[in-house]
């Protein structure tokens, strides 16, 4: 298991970055802020996998949750409705 | 040779009729020819055998959302068992013989108080070893799009209902993970054994798009 960076309750904001290539960031979560619920493992960057690199060193994983209304402001249905999003460490900041 | 080309005299007329299409009727697009290629390639440069190819697509197809079942029916007779799946699915589904592969799983169990939905935004991820290939709706842009933005508009063109003070929580699987859905055990199941309860559990409800069956449904 490598270093990482969050852990579970940490406030994160992803990386409002729109880079070419292939990014497994979905453009909708870019920007959000939203909260580190589990970090489930570190595996090969696919943004380097995808054009035939090792993908090393692995990048940590995370499952960051977001409330629907933060993500999208006309969200029709109750506040408390969630939704979490698999998130490599190098898309996350640290959000006071 | 059209089918109009011969003579056929077995005792009646017909007219021409349309044709079942073949396989190849289909436009033949860039991602097929790429498809294709690449699979070429892969048997060419030796790093898989055409049969092990072969092998590993009816492996697939002898997955099915049965096994998944099964699974889901096991950690409502056994807490322990819930807790070892919530904790590891591969070593978990192991003890039923189900051997879910290298890619993880991760299972997330609905409660009184949240209803998990899974969708993949950017493709089509999808526990394919625990419960078979995704239906074709799965991979479809409405499901992949509206899910994450409408989820309560998708659950009810499903016929699923959520009440308000439920949460609605999507999981996007983007990245590493597929995810598997714990549905609740319907009420009035008191007594039933393993093999009756896994009937409950559909494949719908293990992507979180339905509940499983209630018992007066079956």
């Amino acid at each position: 298991m490598s270093e990482t960076k969050y852990k579970p309750g940490d406030a994160v904001k992803v990386r409002a970055s729109f880079p070419p290539g292939h990014v497994r960031t979905p453009h909708f979560i870019r920007g959000c802020d939203g909260v580190v619920t589990q970090y489930v493992g570190s595996y090969p960057n696919p943004e380097e996998l995808a054009y035939g690199r090792d993908g090393l060193p692995e990048k940590p994983l995370y499952r960051v949750m977001f409330s629907q209304a933060d993500v999208w402001p006309n969200y029709d249905g109750p506040s408390k409705d969630t939704m979490v999003v698999d998130i490599y460490e190098h898309w996350l900041e640290q959000n006071q | 040779m059209s089918h109009d080309d011969h003579d056929h005299n077995h005792g009646h007329d017909h007219g021409p009729h349309p044709y079942q299409p073949d396989i190849e009727d289909a436009p033949y697009t860039e991602r097929m020819v790429m498809t294709q290629a690449v699979a070429e390639l892969i048997v060419e440069k030796g790093i898989v055998s055409a049969d092990e190819m072969r092998a590993q697509i009816e492996l697939m197809d002898t997955r099915e959302p049965a096994l998944g079942a099964k699974l889901v029916a096991r950690t409502w007779l056994d807490p322990e068992f819930k807790a070892r799946v919530l904790a590891d699915v591969k070593t978990a589904a192991a003890e039923l013989d189900i051997d879910i592969g290298d890619i993880p799983i991760q299972a997330i169990e609905n409660t009184e108080d949240v209803h998990n939905v899974v969708v993949c935004t950017l493709c089509s991820c999808y526990p394919r070893l625990l419960i078979g290939l995704p239906p074709d709706w799965y991979k479809s842009r409405a499901y992949r799009s509206r899910t994450v933005k409408e989820p309560r508009k998708v659950l009810e063109d499903f016929g699923t209902s959520i009440p308000e003070n439920v949460e609605v929580r999507v999981h996007d699987s983007t990245a590493d993970l597929r995810y598997v859905v714990l549905p609740s055990r319907p009420a009035g199941t008191d007594d039933w054994d393993e093999e009756r309860l896994a009937e409950l559990v559909t494949r719908d409800s293990m992507i979180g798009v339905s509940l499983a069956k209630s018992p007066d449904h079956t």
